[in-house]
């Protein structure tokens, strides 16, 4: 709130560790506990844990049902003494990252493994899309059924008009990321995207053609949350959290989404990490759709509102570029694996900051910022959270 | 601006007839006050009774001071529309057949903002008014008319989607020899329905405005006696298939209750028209139209009920015709739910007396044939699922939501004139 004075604390001697990603597969037989399990393996292995060794254990899915993180713990034989479900979607994996830390901090978990997956099914995303939520189901799904296609559409148009974006705006975006995606071995885009592709794809819901949406994948995300010491003494890459911000249902009274939450926290944020937008290596942002992440840039301080159009002509947003963005190609080429699309921006920042982002790697990136996104409730996404990540780099 | 819609071509009958589907009539509890509203074409929302703060979507709680009261009020329904897209793919099978599908996001001058269908004509960033009415699936929606009407505006596909328009459909008036009969075929032509069937009860006695009819245009009269199954089960062989809007405009009107009447013949009477009457229509054009409610351009699209509006509550004067009128209303709702799977609307029209032989004694208003017709025709048009024709009957129904037995007792001493 404006005006609070008190300092929050920080984020000392607790470390991200241990990134993981299982690679997605467009549609799955497996539900989300095959590949949350997965994911939690693969993240254990790489630090030389076994599950006996995890107490704490935070989830993101929504392909769970009927069960929830308390479900898992019997299903994947885990005995935490601390808990978490986080339903927040694409903000997950920094709202994970924050819970998680401040539980490690106060010493009620010592290795919190933070886990995002689901599955996709042939019939899964219209089961999903007509019961979302309840405002959902009420009040847009009744409207053309169109889904998050539809109401990024109407955020999209309303931002075209409002700051004179151009679809070569958002372009520029899709085209950056899928040049991204191409040195990662795992996205599930394989194939380049030009600018006059893009262009001329067919209209899902005008403005938002199919390059400008995402595809619906199976996949997993995890990391680990530890105390500092232990992490050293495992001789693990780890990354600090130099700060971090959440907020839920900001600016109710703006007449369409034309900003995210972070824009009434993002000072606090470069605050606390003692930071400026310049002193970004990358950024990783929640591209469900190309508007979303160019609000991002505004709303982060990378440049003024409206200015998000002229920032993408100016800037190479690819691995080499002098902004990297979407480091892995982003869920726009990687395929968004349901609530796993709140954790992959993160957990490719950690890798990139520790060094250990293999080909898509930027060179001598020691800080990122991350920054998540999610649940369209009704007409606009009500979730939004951003972490400034810090490594020894490579 | 919106193409006319053409008479439809003759169907083929080797094609097969397209499945009604629906979008989701999913909703929450609050948000059927919005269906309640819609059924009769109005656009109310949820305002806080202690803030005054209107809220979107439904609520349980106010969205401003948590107070858990808020009733609905009717809401001024102009706007801005502030952001649209047409969808083109949908999850949804319903949306899926009929893309592209125009939505929108309209900024009400009242505050909130909605998420509406958006009419073809609706200028794109320009004023326009929100209309509720009921989809296929039954349930309320918000749809964005442009601010003035437009040529063929009623012809819009997706606007067509949530009305019964009687134009180029095919209707069926039962009772020819009812005083409305004329006034009703006369109302149906001029709303460009193709055909008009009337259904003639004992076609051997003459009746005073028969040729009045046949002088009508597209208008065919058809033997059809509502007491006699037989008689209806075979008008159902012949016309069910294109049968697209049934007005049951038969019924057995006597003043009397119990005790002034002394046996049951005219009771007897009453039920076999009014409430059997209807259930025999029901069951013999019943199936074949909620069969046909996607079959294009002139697909089955309604069923009108022409009620008493003592239905809701007994006048003793006329107190058996009520209580035969209140079977005839809970078996509608029976027949709209069975209906809903065809997205055909079951539409009742309540009205007061009626300006006939039958209520001669009684004070005015009165509902003439020709207001009945008008309404009927225009609750088509609008999409409406009830409608209170004339002053006795609006005043009535304000009454009953106010306070059903209040009503009751009041009823009691009424004459039946101004209820």
């Amino acid at each position: 709130m404006a005006g609070r004075t008190s300092k929050r604390m920080g984020y000392e001697g607790v470390v991200l560790a241990a990134p993981a990603t299982t690679p997605y597969q467009r549609f799955s037989k497996e539900t989300a506990h095959w590949w949350i399990a997965r994911a939690l393996r693969q993240s254990l292995q790489s630090a030389g844990l076994s599950p006996r060794d995890v107490d704490g254990f935070s989830v993101s899915s929504f392909t769970l049902f009927p069960d929830t993180a308390v479900g898992l713990t019997q299903h994947l034989g885990l005995t935490p003494r601390w808990l978490d479900h986080i339903p927040m979607g694409g903000a997950s994996g920094v709202v994970a990252l924050r819970r998680a830390a401040r539980a490690v901090q106060a010493g009620d978990a010592d290795i919190v493994a933070c886990v995002a997956g689901d599955t996709n099914h042939v019939d899964s995303f219209r089961r999903m899309l007509s019961s979302f939520s309840r405002f959902a189901q009420d009040a847009s799904y009744p409207y053309g059924a169109g889904g998050p296609n539809a109401c990024f559409a109407l955020l999209t148009d309303h931002y075209m008009s409002a700051y004179g974006a151009t679809r070569e705006d958002f372009g520029r975006i899709c085209v950056a990321q899928r040049d991204n995606a191409l040195k990662n071995p795992h996205a599930v885009m394989k194939k380049p995207l030009t600018m006059d592709q893009y262009l001329s794809a067919r209209m899902i819901s005008d403005p938002i053609a199919l390059f400008d949406c995402v595809m619906p994948v199976s996949g997993a995300e995890a990391f680990l949350v530890m105390r500092e010491e232990d992490a050293r003494a495992a001789g693990l890459p780890h990354a600090h959290i130099r700060g971090s911000i959440e907020r839920h249902n900001a600016f109710p009274e703006d007449p369409i989404q034309m900003r995210g939450g972070w824009a009434m926290d993002i000072d606090e944020l470069y605050a606390m990490a003692d930071a400026r937008p310049d002193d970004m290596d990358l950024l990783q942002t929640y591209d469900d759709y190309p508007v979303i992440s160019m609000m991002q840039f505004e709303d982060l301080g990378f440049c003024g509102k409206g200015d998000g159009p002229a920032f993408v002509r100016e800037r190479d947003l690819t691995i080499a570029g002098d902004f990297p963005h979407n480091t892995s190609g982003g869920q726009l080429s990687a395929g968004q694996a349901g609530a796993a699309g709140g954790f992959i921006g993160l957990v490719e920042a950690i890798r990139q900051i520790t060094g250990t982002a293999g080909p898509t790697q930027v060179e001598g990136a020691t800080t990122a910022m991350v920054s998540g996104f999610g649940m369209i409730n009704y007409d606009r996404g009500v979730c939004s959270s951003a972490a400034i990540i810090s490594g020894a780099g490579t | 601006m919106t193409d006319a819609i053409l008479p439809p071509p003759k169907k083929d009958p080797q094609k097969r007839t397209r499945t009604q589907t629906l979008p989701s009539g999913l909703r929450s509890r609050a948000a059927l006050g919005l269906t309640a509203a819609a059924a009769e074409g109005r656009f109310m929302l949820q305002v806080c009774g202690e803030c005054g703060a209107l809220q979107y979507p439904p609520r349980d709680a106010c969205s401003t001071c948590l107070s858990t009261d808020l009733p609905w009020r009717d809401i001024d329904p102009a706007g801005e529309l502030i952001a649209e897209t047409t969808v083109r793919t949908s999850t949804n099978t319903y949306f899926r057949e009929r893309t592209p599908w125009r939505v929108g996001t309209v900024r009400l001058d009242a505050g909130p903002s909605v998420m509406c269908h958006v009419h073809g004509d609706a200028p794109r960033g320009g004023r326009v008014r929100i209309i509720n009415r009921l989809d296929k699936s039954g349930q309320g929606v918000l749809y964005a008319l442009p601010p003035e009407g437009t040529p063929h505006m009623e012809d819009d596909p997706q606007l067509r989607e949530i009305t019964a328009d009687p134009k180029f459909r095919r209707v069926l008036i039962t009772d020819a020899r009812s005083e409305n009969a004329v006034a009703l075929a006369e109302a149906f032509a001029k709303a460009g329905a193709s055909i008009i069937f009337i259904g003639e009860p004992e076609g051997w006695r003459p009746y005073p405005h028969r040729a009045a009819l046949e002088a009508i245009p597209n208008v065919q009269i058809v033997p059809l006696d509502v007491t006699d199954t037989a008689s209806v089960t075979e008008l159902a062989g012949e016309i069910g298939g294109k049968t697209d809007i049934l007005v049951n405009n038969a019924r057995f009107v006597r003043p009397g209750g119990i005790m002034d009447r002394g046996d049951t013949v005219f009771a007897r009477d009453e039920m076999e028209v009014n409430y059997l009457g209807l259930m025999r229509l029901a069951q013999s054009f019943g199936p074949a139209m909620r069969g046909r409610g996607a079959d294009g351009d002139n697909s089955a699209a309604a069923w009108v009920n022409i009620l008493s509006v003592y239905a809701y509550s007994n006048m003793p004067a006329f107190g058996a015709f009520s209580a035969s009128n209140a079977a005839a209303y809970s078996l509608s709702q029976c027949l709209r739910a069975e209906m809903r799977p065809g997205g055909v609307r079951v539409m009742n029209v309540y009205t007061g007396p009626t300006d006939d032989a039958w209520h001669q004694p009684l004070p005015p208003p009165k509902v003439a044939p020709a207001a009945l017709a008008r309404a009927i025709v225009s609750g088509l048009k609008d999409g409406l699922e009830d409608v209170f024709v004339g002053d006795v009957a609006k005043d009535l129904i304000e009454r009953w939501r106010a306070g059903a037995k209040v009503l009751e007792r009041e009823m009691s001493e009424t004459d039946g004139g101004g209820a």
